[in-house]
């Protein structure tokens, strides 16, 4: 299986998320993950307010074939959630590092992150 | 379940595998070249290395239900039963009935233990007078042979001569499914079909049509043999077209070649998986393995407690004992639908609960579930309590600690317009 092209301005997570800076932070799931799980068809995320601890499970990713459970990488309050993924999932698999994006977080702590190097030469073996 | 199913490790229910990773042990498919060329996603499947899709798997299941798929189905094996006793031994062999089979009819079956428990489903072919196909999955191929192997030797003496012989190195499976399958066929350049069984040769428009359901007949592709058959594991109308392993990448090009006009996408065993489960249709190792006898499973009426040999004595096909005793008794629990009424689906192995209650008694298990693409909610089949099990219960699944309700619903989920 190839490797997508990894964007190297984003961290990355062991459980295959992704973490863009910001003021907030937005995550998702990696074009690894998106395209091992196969059409993404229901996004279980939480809602605006909720509070999520880097390394815990904040929600869940389900396609046709499988279920993933959603890791957060950073722990913070969510200050915007992808409703226009939470309608139409398919984005995740389509534009997974772009409109694909599942929350925004105003982070008070980071777990522990990957550089797009250190991600593709977890995923490569 | 909860918490060990994580994204990059998941588990492909199809499979029970890894998805992603192939090994150097598996067997290739005579079509491998064509799934490497048409970019497919490559992964161990009983054995053997085999496309779990290409593009998408909404996108080849779609294809199936609105126009057609094309599916390698190389992995099934190829078991040829030969000979004066051919018939009468599979009497004893399997639970069905297979010497009454008409000469290019086909059969749904099953293999089963002494004790009731399944080995295999099957379809058996008979391909003539004395010749028969029988085709098993392809995690069982090994199992079937050896028991076939091992009752034809019990058998010998008490039945004429039968020959067991493997075929499934030798022979590729390509199936066409879809609503426009026979459009495919009909359009395919050198297809000829054989003299049909009063000798009549007809044209392949005619011939293709009459050619019902459960059905098969010689043909050839370019002067290449082929079995052609109308069954399939979609729930749509479609072709299973069985071919030397030499001969079936030339197949493959010329059906994508003439189907793609038409809407015909290859398709992989994800989309096979989730047609199979609309269709209410079992699979083994989900649905059915040896601690289930085929009534448990609502296919009691594949077995043939009836069936009566040339003396007109019933005959002891091996299971006939405890499946009688089955069939008399009240099955200590039923394979049901049963339909998500929330959005996460239930899957293979979740309990089904009495109800969503957080103190609710477990009262079945989860054999197949997924969100259904057609129905554009979760569908799923369960092993519950007989008393639970009428069209209209509600019930709950525990989906990773939490519970969904969920209705019984009676299969199959999808059923298609003819």
């Amino acid at each position: 299986m190839t490797s997508p092209e990894l964007p190297a301005d984003l961290h990355y997570t062991a459980e295959h998320e992704w973490l863009r800076d910001g003021e907030p932070a937005t995550f998702g799931i990696t074009a690894v993950a998106a395209d091992a799980l196969g059409d993404v068809v229901y996004l279980e995320l939480p809602a605006v307010g909720d509070e999520v601890t880097a390394g815990a499970v904040v929600g869940e990713i389900e396609s046709t074939k499988s279920v993933s459970e959603l890791y957060s990488p950073v722990t913070g309050t969510v200050v915007e959630v992808n409703t226009a993924a939470v309608d139409d999932p398919s984005v995740v698999n389509a534009d997974p590092y772009g409109a694909g994006w599942l929350l925004k977080v105003d982070v008070t702590a980071t777990g522990s992150l990957l550089t797009a190097e250190e991600y593709a030469a977890g995923t490569a073996g | 379940m909860s918490g060990d199913v994580t994204v990059g490790t998941t588990t492909d229910a199809t499979t029970g595998t890894p998805t992603g990773t192939t090994t150097d042990s598996t067997r290739r498919s005579p079509l491998h070249d064509e799934h490497v060329a048409l970019g497919g996603t490559l992964v161990p499947f009983a054995g053997w290395t085999m496309p779990l899709r290409y593009t998408s798997d909404l996108a080849e299941h779609t294809a199936v239900r609105t126009a057609a798929g094309l599916f390698d189905l190389s992995h099934m094996g190829e078991i040829v039963v030969e000979g004066p006793g051919a018939g009468a031994f599979l009497d004893r062999a399997l639970v069905g009935a297979l010497s009454a089979l008409r000469v290019l009819g086909a059969r749904y079956t099953m293999l089963c233990r002494e004790d009731g428990g399944v080995l295999d489903d099957l379809v058996v072919y008979r391909t003539g007078d004395e010749a028969y196909l029988v085709v098993a999955n392809a995690a069982n191929h090994e199992v079937v042979l050896a028991a076939l192997r091992e009752r034809a030797a019990a058998a010998a003496g008490v039945v004429g001569e039968v020959r067991v012989e493997d075929r499934s190195a030798a022979t590729a499976l390509v199936a066409v499914q879809g609503p426009r399958a026979l459009d495919v066929l009909v359009a395919l350049p050198g297809l000829v079909l054989a003299a049909g069984p009063d000798g009549s040769v007809t044209d392949l428009p005619t011939g293709l049509a009459v050619l019902k359901y459960y059905a098969c007949l010689p043909a050839a592709v370019d002067g290449r043999p082929v079995l052609l058959a109308r069954t399939g594991y979609t729930g749509e109308d479609g072709f299973e077209l069985f071919c030397d392993a030499a001969d079936a990448p030339a197949l493959w090009r010329a059906l994508l070649a003439v189907g793609t006009p038409l809407g015909l996408v290859p398709a992989g065993l994800a989309a096979r998986d989730s047609l199979r489960l609309e269709a209410g249709m079992p699979l083994y190792g989900h649905e059915l393995d040896t601690t289930t006898t085929p009534f448990e499973a609502g296919l009691g009426r594949v077995v043939r407690l009836d069936k009566v040999d040339a003396a007109g004595e019933p005959v002891p096909f091996v299971g006939r004992e405890a499946l009688a005793a089955r069939a008399g008794s009240a099955p200590a629990r039923v394979l049901v639908g049963l339909e998500g009424l929330g959005r996460r689906a239930a899957r293979e192995g979740y309990p089904v609960l009495a109800s969503a209650a957080a103190d609710a008694p477990r009262v079945g298990t989860v054999t197949s579930g997924a969100p259904s693409p057609t129905l554009g909610r979760p569908v799923a089949m369960a092993y519950v309590t007989p008393e639970l099990s009428a069209p209209g219960t509600e019930l709950a699944v525990d989906v990773r600690g939490r519970p969904e309700p969920v209705r019984v619903v009676a299969l199959p989920f999808y059923r298609r317009a003819r």
